[in-house]
């Protein structure tokens, strides 16, 4: 199951010590079930909150986000989250962190099946060997593997990804994009991807969201133009540089505005 | 490290301690009433080994209830201030005041107070001695936890005592276990300024009282070498507890 997610006029500020500090304003997207779909913009401009919003861990001040046609007002066992930081709980071994969202999210699951489920996700990502491990034996890259497993083992009918790759080294990182592609094969889920990596947007999404500097507004849509089922290779088709170059621009000018 | 190393390089450190010991009290030439030597302890020992028994064990029982008190009152109070930021901004003031007065002084005002309830007194001074340290471990460990452990589980609608039992409780172990080491030698320090000062006292501080009217040095020495001892051995009861309960935070050895 997947869930279309749509957000209606929001708008959202963080109350400081100064007064309030508007993030985002008047956030109109629609993303149909089973999409995929990546929000880049510059660095402080909102993102975060917005993946916030959608979990229904924050209400928004004004406007309403509605998940699978109901309208969010607290957080719901149908979404799964994975953040650049993957979280994973030292004291548990993986195949036990991958499982801690089936002992929050009611559910009828045996405990043969709830590890039957586990192990075929860590076996989708390449951790079957692993699941015994504890988190500190593992490199950066299997950890966030890991905690995408966390983030799916429940069937989320919705993925928030907030940076999730950010903090890995170039190949690792390109590892993880092909990782991705093939749980989203795979399982079924609306994935929204919070990066500030262009390369990474164009590779995962089928269409990509430029946010303007805070207050965030949607400075710009992009539809994918690129076939659903992609190798790295297609980052150097004249499709992709030509979208990589516009995003590039666009992403100026988010920027400038920020200068201005 | 072989278990065989584990064990003789601690004992031997010990050994070579109680040499030099030994051997300054025969350099300067002390009479056993100005210091004691290593070598007339085991004779007191052995002189007063029922009284060590009972007196050790009165010590240890009051000690380890006055700790036992001070895990739970000092977790509750850490929990508190962990959890709110008004919780934390009030007590921490009283706290640190609370702890920063001498127990010494509490003594007296306690076995005024509660006259002739030695044991509860001194289980009373073992715990006020040895609580702020586990409060404070276990504030700082759950106020300190990252914003994103507690997303992963409200972001699938657990309360906040699941986000506690699941994460907040074991994340926070290591500290407590810290702190606990150091509360465990602070407890044996109240349960003797108890012992000492109150009249008719019992447990190892009265036999030490006793050693002193007497002038029975090496009776006092053995007192403390005692002490010394059961302070180990709960330290290392506490040190095997961390292993059990808190192992993962121990990094591999190399």
């Amino acid at each position: 199951m997947s869930a279309e997610i749509e957000l209606r006029a929001v708008t959202h500020a963080y109350r400081t010590e100064t007064g309030p500090l508007p993030v985002l304003r008047h956030l109109d997207v629609k993303m149909p079930p089973g999409s995929f779909t990546a929000f880049v913009g510059p660095s402080g401009c909102g993102k975060s909150t917005l993946t916030k919003l959608i979990a229904g861990l924050m209400r928004p001040d004004e406007g309403q986000v509605w998940l699978g046609g109901q309208m969010v007002r607290a957080p719901r066992a149908t979404v799964g989250m994975a953040f650049q930081n993957p979280v994973l709980l030292e004291w548990r071994s993986i195949l036990s962190n991958v499982l801690l969202p089936l002992e929050i999210v009611p559910n009828t699951l045996s405990r043969a099946a709830r590890l039957d489920r586990a192990r075929e996700l860590l076996a989708l990502v390449g951790l079957s060997e692993f699941e015994e491990k504890r988190p500190s034996e593992l490199s950066g890259g299997m950890r966030q593997r890991a905690s995408l497993c966390r983030a799916l083992v429940h069937r989320p009918e919705v993925l928030i990804l907030d940076e999730p790759f950010g903090a890995l080294d170039a190949f690792t990182r390109e590892d993880l994009w092909q990782t991705m592609a093939r749980l989203r094969a795979e399982e079924r889920f609306t994935a929204v991807l919070i990066t500030h990596d262009l390369r990474e947007s164009v590779f995962l999404a089928d269409e990509i969201v430029v946010m303007s500097a805070r207050p965030a507004t949607i400075q710009y849509r992009m539809a994918s133009r690129l076939p659903a089922a992609r190798d790295l290779d297609i980052l150097y088709t004249p499709e992709a540089v030509e979208m990589l170059a516009t995003l590039r621009r666009q992403i100026q000018i988010a920027q400038g505005r920020d200068a201005a | 490290m072989t278990l065989l190393r584990k064990i003789a390089v601690p004992l031997g450190a010990i050994l070579v301690f109680l040499l030099l010991w030994e051997w300054l009290v025969w350099a300067k030439g002390w009479p056993d009433y100005k210091m004691a030597s290593p070598s007339d302890l085991w004779p007191a020992f052995w002189k007063y080994r029922w009284l060590f028994l009972e007196n050790g064990w009165q010590t240890l029982w009051r000690t380890v209830a006055g700790l036992l008190l001070a895990v739970v009152a000092g977790t509750g109070i850490g929990m508190v201030m962990g959890f709110s930021r008004l919780a934390r901004e009030a007590l921490y003031p009283l706290l640190v005041g609370f702890n920063a007065i001498p127990k010494a002084t509490v003594v007296p005002i306690m076995a005024l107070i509660f006259v002739g309830r030695h044991d509860f007194n001194t289980i009373m001074i073992a715990f006020m001695i040895s609580f702020f340290p586990i409060a404070v471990s276990v504030s700082i460990g759950l106020s300190t936890l990252e914003p994103e452990y507690r997303d992963i589980l409200r972001a699938l609608g657990a309360s906040q005592l699941t986000v506690f039992r699941k994460i907040a409780l074991p994340k926070t172990l290591p500290e407590f276990f810290g702190a606990l080491k150091v509360s465990v030698t602070l407890a044996f320090i109240g349960t003797n300024l108890m012992e000492i000062v109150s009249p008719h006292g019992r447990g190892l501080g009265a036999l030490f009282d006793s050693g002193k009217i007497s002038a029975d040095y090496p009776l006092m020495f053995a007192v403390l070498i005692a002490l010394a001892f059961l302070g180990i051995v709960l330290y290392y009861i506490v040190v095997a507890l961390e292993k059990v309960f808190a192992g993962w935070a121990e990094r591999a050895p190399g």
